[in-house]
């Protein structure tokens, strides 16, 4: 009665990403309302700078008052459904795009198809490049959401690109190999590979070595490259951010049809709720038909005209960004260094609103299985809402992605505080041994045992 | 080894579906608005530009949004009064929406169908306009290669935004202007039978009601039997309602949500509707799209598909406030369809003196508009001819109905809600020297061979492609045109007896 798409559930929101959100959102951590809730830090969101947009608005109440150069322009915004976009959007999209570049790219406003949401610009892109059963090649671990996005409506496969802890995850020309390969033995047609620079959720931006890598690669196999670019406005420390298309200039690829970039204010600006995103293509085809596509989730006229007076405001993007950024250091080295006293180690980051904690040595086994029973702990037990790696396709156990910017200082003391006991706790249980029940421990069996359960049966209905 | 041409690279270096044209745009229906863009009408700057009639828009009532909306500061999160939301609400992305947006929505559509029904706030769920909504349904309701029965004319987009990307196949059920386009049981089980002998699995009936282009309601017991057919069948019914408040004078609109209440055994896992702020408040580029459906499994995961076109919660903000305001609402609605009746009247007063027939309906934004005996032949080719004359030389783009798939050629969708009073006078006068150009290229033809006038009069050699024999073949069939009597009893009722 309906269809495969509904019955085989390949949506991908059971996997335990999203599990975790549905906890949290049953007992949510408040200072003063539910201080023994669950603490969220799965969830990438950047609430460090609202403050800044804030009162940029109070200083232009005229973007509201739907009043422009004395004409109301209410009713044009209204009647608005053009799928190119407010041209003044666009422009000032192409602007804050170069901004963030330091100038080293260019951006052409008809180059850019606007989507609602990175979510819409990339499952467009597939729809654009790919044919159902054909694949991308993605590093990992890589962004749950790409298994629904790119996949769920599309038919298309991803087939992971391995990387590994032990050289700070950089994509090696072996590994592509290797992705290229397998693709091809399960029969897969490879049409590209997407990578995300800066990498949710590594918290890494791609260095120039590995784009040139990656760009000859996709030269030479004359398949698509794809940089989901949504985190470039969060690098706060070096190396400086890269983008693609800066490396493909250096090559003279510029203009290359093959090459597309995904953008959006989800991440840099902290505007989830607005649904900005887009693609930007030197593929006429590709804008073309990524334009019509864009019918099914265009931006709202409204949401177009407030995002274009706030980012034609050079002085203010210019100041929010670095501002932004030294927010993001500042939150993002008081994570490390209270994981530090923790003895807990993070791969070194430069960007993003998360930390890659490496919690290899409390697994009780080199397994997934291990890492999956001490994330219930942690969720549960601890209070934290994390995402384990596993939900990344990380290929090694033991290793978290735990976000820090869209929580308050206190918030960050009072989880940083959880992680302390609960890794004193941990030693504790070690060295007295499974003799010595304690009723903590007892609880905490009881606890996952409740959890566990809960889990398999639960089906997940947040969003992430 | 060979070299690929350019073309069979570029082939292979997209998807099928961007390399081919299931968007629908190459059709010559495109040509009309692109004259438009190329040379759009203005009163003072271009008055002899292209008047464009091929956009349902309701433009009538910007006037009261705006003011509601400057009396309402705190409705938006850019304001003094407003701006303490703005955090909340700028990371606000929850596929469920803002409760307050569903609630106020639930409302709306309960008030745009005289509250004869209850609307359940948590199966509302958003979408990016009507377009993504109803290829939401159509992803979760068919596969690829299934298919859904649409009656004809039907709206030029369902093309795309049901097929293109889902691969669904849609089924016409053909309508005839014999009985003014009524959708009959013959007519869908014949469309059943087709699907059936060409092994196209049918999924679901979809209509639209009121319809476009038709701009007609269906009357309670052609809902009834349309439930019934579905219900019988186990097939999804999908309606679509965004006209709903469009209704004005005698027409009455009927939600199939009042109808399941009176179809006893009705399994309501099969129903869904379609619906939007688009047409209803005049707000398209807000892209408020609703998918309501009764069946539980397709809410579910029609909310995990709206992720990829959510509704901008700046938008659901603003909507959940107007919507909430009762006494705005029930004055927009009531001064609306006043404003929509009298810009209707205006129209068809203008078309019934000139003589020129429309299908009688009281709904929508545009009328069906009857210039079959303008056509030299009764074919297709015939028709585009008439629309380009229209379009290039009349300079008013209108919808010609083999766009939307009207299996008779001569019927035109004409709209009317999106302009002023002004624009619609000049229109109605290019009309009115279009026809009487016509009436004297007939008189002249009929005359007695006369001396050559001394001046040679400027030819318009477009008219000769035309059927000249206009005033005499004025149509009044059966009562369903203009510009006389009320519609009659629904022939799917005589059916039953």
């Amino acid at each position: 009665m309906l269809s495969s798409k509904v019955i085989n559930e390949s949506h991908g929101q059971d996997s335990s990403y999203f599990l975790g959100w549905q906890e949290y959102e049953k007992n949510p951590f408040h200072e003063t309302l539910n201080p023994s809730g669950i603490v969220q830090m799965g969830l990438a969101e950047n609430q460090l700078s609202f403050d800044l947009i804030e009162s940029w608005l109070d200083d232009h109440p005229e973007v509201l008052g739907l009043k422009k150069n004395e004409e109301s322009v209410f009713k044009h915004l209204a009647l608005f459904q053009d799928y190119h976009g407010l041209p003044a959007f666009k422009i000032a999209m192409a602007k804050f795009m170069e901004k963030i570049r330091g100038s080293k790219v260019k951006f052409n406003a008809n180059k850019m198809v606007l989507t609602a949401g990175s979510t819409s610009a990339n499952e467009t892109l597939m729809f654009c490049l790919a044919n159902p059963g054909d694949a991308f090649l993605i590093p990992a671990p890589y962004y749950p959401g790409f298994d629904r996005d790119l996949k769920w409506r599309t038919g298309v496969e991803i087939v992971p690109i391995h990387c590994v802890s032990s050289n700070g995850y950089k994509i090696t020309k072996e590994a592509l190999e290797d992705a290229y390969e397998r693709a091809h033995k399960l029969n897969l047609k490879v049409k590209g590979v997407l990578i995300t620079n800066p990498s949710n959720p590594l918290g890494t931006s791609t260095t120039r070595d590995e784009l040139d890598l990656l760009l000859t690669f996709t030269s030479a196999k004359k398949i698509h490259m794809v940089g989901d670019e949504i985190y470039s406005g969060t690098v706060f420390d070096t190396p400086e951010f890269t983008s693609v298309l800066e490396v493909a200039k250096d090559k003279n690829m510029d203009l290359d049809e093959k090459i597309h970039v995904v953008y959006s204010l989800s991440k840099d600006l902290g505007l989830p709720g607005f649904r900005v995103g887009l693609i930007y293509s030197n593929n006429e085809k590709v804008v073309s038909a990524a334009t019509k596509m864009s019918s099914f989730g265009l931006i709202s006229s409204q949401t177009q005209h407030l995002l274009a007076n706030l980012l034609s405001d050079e002085r203010f993007t210019t100041k929010y960004l670095e501002e932004n950024r030294k927010r993001l250091r500042e939150r993002r080295d008081r994570l490390v260094s209270g994981l530090k006293k923790a003895g807990i180690g993070c791969l070194k980051s430069n960007g993003g609103l998360f930390c890659w904690v490496d919690l290899r040595h409390l697994l009780t086994s080199n397994t997934f299985e291990a890492e999956h029973s001490l994330w219930t702990k942690i969720v549960c037990e601890v209070g934290l809402n994390i995402s384990p790696g596993s939900s990344c396709h990380s290929d090694e156990p033991g290793w978290f992605r735990v976000c820090f910017a869209n929580i308050s200082d206190q918030t960050l003391e009072v989880a940083m505080d959880r992680v302390h006991g609960f890794v004193e706790a941990m030693v504790m249980n070690t060295n007295h041994g499974k003799q010595k029940r304690t009723m903590w421990d007892s609880r905490r069996r009881s606890l996952i045992n409740k959890w566990v359960s809960k889990l398999s049966s639960v089906q997940c209905e947040s969003e992430r | 080894m060979v070299a690929l041409t350019a073309a069979k690279q570029d082939q292979n270096l997209l998807s099928r579906m961007a390399a081919g044209d299931g968007h629908g745009e190459n059709s010559a229906y495109f040509d009309g608005w692109k004259a438009y863009e190329e040379n759009p009408f203005h009163p003072i700057d271009r008055p002899d530009g292209v008047i464009q009639m091929g956009l349902a828009e309701n433009q009538l009532c910007g006037d009261l949004m705006r003011k509601w909306i400057l009396e309402h500061p705190e409705a938006s999160i850019c304001t003094a009064e407003g701006v303490n939301h703005f955090s909340d609400i700028a990371i606000f992305q929850d596929y469920h929406g803002l409760p307050e947006f569903r609630q106020a929505v639930a409302k709306f559509m309960e008030k745009t169908r005289n509250n004869k029904v209850k609307f359940d706030p948590d199966r509302i769920v958003m979408s990016g306009g009507a377009t993504g909504a109803h290829e939401t349904v159509a992803f979760c309701l068919a596969n690829p290669g299934d298919g859904f029965l649409v009656p004809t004319p039907y709206y030029p987009g369902f093309d795309r935004d049901l097929r293109w990307r889902t691969g669904v196949n849609l089924v016409p059920v053909t309508c005839h202007s014999s009985n003014g386009f009524k959708i009959t049981v013959e007519a869908l089980e014949a469309a059943y039978e087709n699907a059936r002998v060409s092994n196209i699995p049918v999924k679901g009936l979809l209509i639209t009601n009121p319809s476009n282009p038709l701009g007609t309601t269906l009357d309670r017991d052609c809902l009834k039997s349309l439930v019934k057919f579905t219900n019988d069948k186990r097939i999804h019914l999908i309606a679509d309602e965004i006209y709903a408040a469009t209704t004005f004078g005698e027409s009455e609109f009927i939600s199939v949500a009042e109808v399941i209440e009176e179809v006893p055994d009705c399994n309501r896992d099969l129903i869904h509707i379609v619906y939007s702020l688009s047409k209803d408040m005049g707000l398209p580029g807000l892209r408020v799209g609703i998918v309501y459906s009764y069946n539980d499994r397709v809410v579910q995961i029609a909310r995990k598909m709206s992720s990829f076109g959510l509704v901008s919660s700046q938008t659901q903000h603003l909507i959940a406030k107007m919507l909430s305001d009762d006494d705005f609402v029930d004055e927009f609605i009531r001064k609306s369809k006043l404003r929509l009746a009298a810009r209707h009247a205006e129209l068809t007063t203008g078309l019934d003196g000139l003589g020129i027939g429309w299908l009688k309906a009281g709904a929508g934004l545009f009328i069906w508009m009857d210039l079959r005996n303008l056509l030299k032949t009764a074919t297709f080719d015939s028709e585009m001819e008439l629309w380009r004359v229209i379009v290039h030389k009349v300079k008013l783009n209108v919808s010609p109905g083999g766009s939307c798939h009207c299996n008779e050629p001569g019927w035109f969708r004409v709209c009317f809600a999106n302009m002023d009073h002004k624009t619609m006078e000049t229109a109605l006068e290019r009309i009115r020297v279009f026809t009487s150009q016509l009436e004297e290229e007939s008189l002249k033809l009929t005359k007695p061979m006369a001396a050559p006038p001394m001046v040679a009069k400027k030819k318009m050699c477009w008219q000769s492609s035309l059927r000249l024999s206009f005033k005499d073949t004025r149509r009044f069939d059966e009562g369903f045109f203009s510009p006389r009597s009320p519609v009659p009893q629904s022939p799917l009722v005589r059916a039953q007896i």
